[in-house]
């Protein structure tokens, strides 16, 4: 990182905290109390971070999903989709597999990888034999997923007595993911979204499987000609990415809802998708950037209980520090190619001559 | 279908029309606005709000087109100066006008407020079914019907509408013959957003009326598969906007029949209209256009050559 | 009279045009000569305003032409043709021809269409105006294109290398009507880099070279004094080298296919060890696509592909690279090299000693070292391909090439080149034949085929119409053969 990259991220954030401030003025409040509230309601007590943290989990492995298949060139909408189906197969399993803990949680996980997979590859299949882009077919799986789930949770899992879309009846306790102390976070989904983190980093980063899939993410035809079956390899990031994103779901069911409910998915599939853009890519950003995504997320509902100040403000901060990553992103870039157009030839018009 | 039935369907697409429209015209500039879900909840809600407030529907409708078109202007401007992928920046977009239609409409939700008013057409609407079809509804819909007649006629039979495909097509060819790349994609980009603002206030004004948190959500990425489905062709796209008008009513009517099903239908028309993104991308579908020579336009399923490309002059 | 007065630009410190200074009467054709790089194409970029110059002035009976708007340029009647000209594909020929022209609001077709007919008929070009112009041929773009502009009202027409695709009757056709234009007062500037095209056509040219005016004659003029102005001196071409061809490595029989553009018919091909073949043809007559087959990207509809006496019809692309089959494509950047990645990770992904699941960066790193010193690639393992100038992309390529390979496969290698980067690629891959490599290659360069092929392969419109043996063939005898015809 050059100090203009710094000086361009301080910007964007200085920029975004700005608005913020405005935003909360402009609604009667006290910024920086406002501020205040944020930072005690996400990070201010023991409780308060194991919020964050359960909302840090799904987000990040959503996250690290998205790094694998943006590598791969590909528009993942459909990861909120596979997160529901995800959660959805840890609830069968959950409900299915009989016997001890231990066997139950694995079981659950094991089954919401898969779903969260296929469920992803129905995606890929869409793009590379149907010809669908996959931003479409994975937000019409979306609507599918939702819909299964709905389904699910009104007709053959409904609670018994009353059919209601607020959920299915609690999971046993043997499903329930161990807790650390008496708070509501797990030390078993803490560990397997690290776990998944440090993977995603490290296949991308030393494997020629991460290579690959970068070089069919940049140039799908100099991918061919260089031998990689293109592809394949998009499936195998669907499927990969589906993996973590069923695994996100797991999380939700086992360590948060304990329930199926309509939205497992939390909208964390999109939200992932504006930690991914903001990190770049990298898979190395990821895990910081969720965590202060998760602490504005939780942080703004504590706003709007103290302040009476929509939770929706969390996605407007979010969504416009993005924006002004981007758009900051952008100009400096414009001002370096203006800046060397002066000094050396640019490619293009090089190669333009003859 | 009898006549009440097919002039609902028509009332429902309304908006759709309006936004399937507006984003043909932004994408055949060569410009992708993915923001569209974002924006027509955004524009619905300020829609609202102004008439609301102001008392005054035709009011409510600008403002609405003005809001969506300065998120439009967003992404023309991030994709033009600074060579921004549209796809992220559309994206970011949609999370944020959505977030900002809740934020800012929280005091509008569930408030009783003026709407368009019906206007049957003297004359025209006692025509046997014709008239209940096409002449019993109210402005915003005759203006959905004109805007679809202009649009085509626009595109195909003026100058300006040459360009703006040529645009869209092959800015290098178009810039080669002194049209203003740049120029004529920020206008576009402006106007085609500003209809899907027009859409956005058909829907909070008039077919949905009111507003509350996520008012409209999803349709705005039904409208960007019309776009697709209607192969960027004006009256292409208008049909998908009435199919999938048509898919709702079967979808509702079909709820008594399977009742445990009822919150499932509600949403199936959804993936129904994506999923047919499939059958139009088949070689079969695809050459039919070459063997109908008469219909070539209108079959012709390709996206602009430019589309979502940046410009580079010289 | 349009004069050029001191035109400079700069590409930091890359000098394409350093005062180049250049007069035409009215009524003559003007040939702008030159190598690849020379400083032609921006200065005609300059001209018709797709460019704004550095410093300089361009005046046109006098009176100053504004700069930098291809619009304005338009207006005062500078118009340039470009090699492939730019027309919106999948558009009529109507349209394109309407399209920038300043009609009324509403289109009136008729109107238009009949101006079409009138210019068409008066060159004796036929275009039908509603079929898409992605159906022509280049030449016929280029009449499209010419008629567009002239009903424009240009008074300088700008054609830049307008013969590099077309065919010999094309060709015949083109220059008479340039003449017709010259005739009628039209100011016409010629730019190639081929010498006898320049002889042939133009009434006087300027010589540019390293972006600057070299030299200026009225021809006709000793071809020998425009190669000296042209390359400063005269150059030794490297002598023919010659292979003793042994067993066929590929072997492609009665080919037939329908490809997008062209419907092979019954082709058959066999390119021996050591053994050079080249494809002559239009762009689009069926070289391409056999290309394509051979290298497995394509399936035959019938007939048969064996490589080293193995059938591999219909086996892909990566069976093929198995049999040591190695395709350079002529997009180099568009399907040969990734953008965003860096040498040291082309090397990793495809380099000659295969990487394992765990990469091992030292070693990419140092491959990539050695082999681009060994290629002369000006760049560093840091530097990603589309930073590199299109000899550089190209040598990248060479130096990616695995040992062993029984038969490289190539669509135009040289395009974009200059001479001295063209002059390298060829040593490299003839250096190949020692290992017994057979090459099979498409030019639309017939001095680039009459040097370096054993047998040429005339390809039109889909079929064979001729096998010549290099030594005992020219240039002209391919050019009326890739257009269709016998010598007449």
């Amino acid at each position: 990182m050059n100090s203009d990259t710094i000086r361009t991220a301080a910007l964007a954030i200085g920029g975004s905290l700005l608005l913020a401030g405005l935003l909360f003025a402009a609604n009667g409040e006290n910024p920086f109390e406002a501020f205040k509230l944020l930072f005690e309601g996400s990070v201010g007590s023991r409780a308060k971070l194991s919020n964050t943290l359960l909302v840090w989990v799904p987000l990040t492995l959503a996250a690290a999903s998205l790094v694998v298949t943006f590598s791969a060139g590909l528009w993942n909408i459909g990861v909120e989709g596979q997160i529901i189906v995800g959660a959805i197969g840890a609830t069968w399993a959950a409900r299915e597999v009989g016997g001890p803990s231990f066997v139950v949680i694995t079981a659950a996980i094991v089954v919401a990888i898969i779903a969260g997979s296929l469920w992803a590859l129905l995606a890929g299949v869409l793009k590379v034999y149907g010809g669908v882009n996959e931003i479409f077919g994975g937000l019409g799986l979306d609507f599918v997923a939702t819909g299964m789930a709905t389904y699910l949770i009104i007709g053959p899992w409904q609670r018994a007595g009353v059919a209601s879309t607020s959920g299915t009846d609690l999971l046993r306790d043997e499903a329930w993911l161990p807790k650390i102390g008496d708070e509501n976070i797990s030390w078993v989904s803490l560990a397997l979204t690290v776990a998944a983190v440090i993977g995603v980093f490290l296949l991308m980063r030393g494997t020629s499987f991460g290579l690959k899939l970068k070089a069919v993410g940049s140039n799908v035809h100099s991918a061919t000609r260089l031998g990689i079956p293109a592809n394949r390899y998009m499936l195998i990031a669907f499927g990969l990415g589906g993996a973590l994103a069923g695994l996100a779901g797991s999380a939700q069911v086992l360590g948060f809802h304990h329930k199926l409910v309509p939205a497992s998915s939390g909208g964390f599939g999109f939200l992932g998708i504006l930690v991914v853009l903001l990190a770049a890519y990298r898979a190395s950003l990821i895990a910081p950037i969720a965590f202060f995504f998760a602490a504005i997320t939780v942080g703004t509902t504590f706003l709007e209980l103290r302040l009476g100040l929509d939770s929706a403000v969390g996605g407007v901060l979010q969504g416009l520090l993005v924006l002004f990553v981007l758009l900051a992103g952008g100009w400096q870039r414009k001002r370096r190619t203006e800046a060397a157009s002066a000094l050396a030839p640019t490619p293009s018009a090089v190669a333009g001559e003859g | 279908m009898d006549a009440v039935t097919i002039a609902s369907i028509i009332a429902a697409a309304t908006p759709l029309v309006y936004a399937a429209l507006g984003e043909t015209i932004t994408e055949k500039a060569g410009i992708v606005n993915l923001s569209l879900d974002g924006t027509l909840l955004l524009s619905a809600m300020v829609a609202f709000a102004t008439a609301q407030t102001t008392g005054s529907v035709l009011l409510g409708f600008a403002a609405a087109a003005g809001t969506s078109a300065i998120v439009a202007g967003i992404i023309a401007f991030s994709s033009i100066e600074l060579k921004l992928n549209q796809i992220a920046v559309g994206f970011v977009l949609f999370l944020l006008a959505g977030d900002l239609s809740s934020l800012l409409g929280q005091s509008f939700v569930r408030e009783p407020g003026p709407s368009v008013p019906p206007l049957n057409i003297a004359g025209l609407s006692d025509i046997p079914w014709f008239g209940k079809v096409f002449f019993s509804h109210n402005l915003s819909v005759y203006g959905s019907m004109v805007l679809i007649i202009v649009t085509y006629w626009y595109f195909y039979r003026t100058r300006a509408g040459l360009e703006l495909q040529a645009v869209g097509e092959r800015p290098e060819a178009a810039f080669a013959r002194g049209i203003h790349v740049e120029r004529l994609r920020y206008i576009y980009t402006f106007v085609g957003g500003a209809f899907v603002g027009i859409g956005g206030a058909a829907f909070s004004l008039d077919v949905k009326f009111g507003w509350s948190e996520g008012h409209v959500t999803n349709f705005g990425w039904i409208v960007l598969a019309i776009v697709i489905f209607g192969g960027w062709h004006p009256a292409r796209a208008a049909l998908g906007c009435y199919l999938f008008g048509a898919l709702q009513v079967v979808a509702l009517k079909l709820q008594p029949t399977f009742p445990s099903f009822t919150q499932v239908l509600g949403i199936m028309p959804f993936p129904v209209m994506i999923f047919m993104l499939v059958a139009i991308n088949r070689p079969a579908f695809r050459s039919l256009g070459d063997r109908l020579g008469l219909f070539r336009r209108f079959l012709r399923a390709e996206a602009p050559g430019g589309l979502g490309t940046i410009f580079e002059r010289g | 009279m349009l004069e050029l007065l001191d035109i400079h630009k700069h590409y930091g410190s890359l000098r394409a045009n350093d005062g180049v200074t250049i007069a035409v009467e009215r009524g003559s054709i003007h040939g702008i000569l030159g190598e690849n790089g020379a400083g032609k194409s921006t200065l005609m970029k300059v001209l018709a305003g797709f460019i704004t110059a550095d410093s300089g002035e361009i005046r046109l009976d006098g009176e100053s032409l504004p700069t930098g708007s291809t619009k304005r340029s338009l207006e005062s009647g500078v118009g340039l043709l470009h090699q492939d000209p730019l027309h919106c594909m999948p558009f009529s020929v109507l349209d394109n021809f309407m399209l920038g022209r300043p009609e009324s609001f509403i289109l009136d077709h008729s109107t238009a269409q009949a101006e079409l007919n009138r210019l068409s008929d008066e060159f004796g070009f036929s275009l039908d105006p509603d079929v898409p112009v992605r159906t022509l041929t280049i030449g016929e773009r280029q009449q499209l294109e010419i008629v567009r502009l002239l009903s424009l009202g240009i008074r300088v027409l700008i054609l830049d290398e307008p013969t590099t695709a077309i065919s010999a009757e094309q060709r015949t056709s083109l220059f008479a009507t340039l003449r017709t234009l010259a005739g009628q007062g039209m100011i016409v500037l010629f730019v190639s880099h081929k010498l006898e095209e320049v002889d042939e056509i133009c009434d006087r040219v300027s010589v540019l070279r390293l972006g600057r005016l070299v030299g200026e004659a009225e021809l006709p003029v000793p071809t020998e004094r425009l190669v000296e102005m042209m390359f400063g001196e005269m150059i030794v071409q490297s002598p023919r080298v010659t292979a003793e061809p042994g067993e066929p490595v590929i072997d492609l029989e009665s080919i037939s296919l329908h490809d997008r553009l062209v419907t092979l018919d019954d082709i058959s091909v066999k390119v021996h060890t050591a053994e050079v073949v080249g494809l002559a043809g239009l762009e689009g007559s069926g070289q391409q696509t056999l290309l394509r087959v051979a290298a497995g990207l394509l399936s035959p509809a019938r007939g048969s592909v064996r490589i080293g006496g193995e059938t591999l019809t219909g086996r892909g692309y990566r069976r093929h690279l198995d049999a040591g089959v190695h395709y350079l494509p002529a997009d180099r950047l568009g399907e040969g090299l990734v953008e965003g990645l860096t040498v040291k990770e082309h090397f990793a992904l495809a380099g000659i000693e295969p990487q394992g699941f765990l990469l091992d960066w030292e070693r990419a790193s140092s491959e990539a070292t050695a082999r681009i010193e060994e290629f002369s690639v000006k760049g560093t393992v840091d530097s990603t391909p589309e930073s590199l100038s299109g000899g550089n992309q190209q040598r990248l390529l060479l130096a990616m090439m695995p040992e062993k390979i029984s038969l490289l496969v190539m669509e135009h290698p040289t395009r974009g080149l200059d001479i001295e980067s063209a002059e390298l690629v060829w040593t490299r891959l003839l250096a190949r034949r020692s290992d017994r490599t057979a090459i099979l290659f498409a030019s639309a360069d017939l001095d680039e085929l009459l040097r370096y092929s054993d047998r040429i392969v005339v390809f039109f419109a889909g079929r064979i119409l001729a096998v010549l043996d290099a030594t005992e063939t020219d240039s002209e005898a391919i050019g009326y053969l890739i257009g269709g015809k016998e010598r007449v």
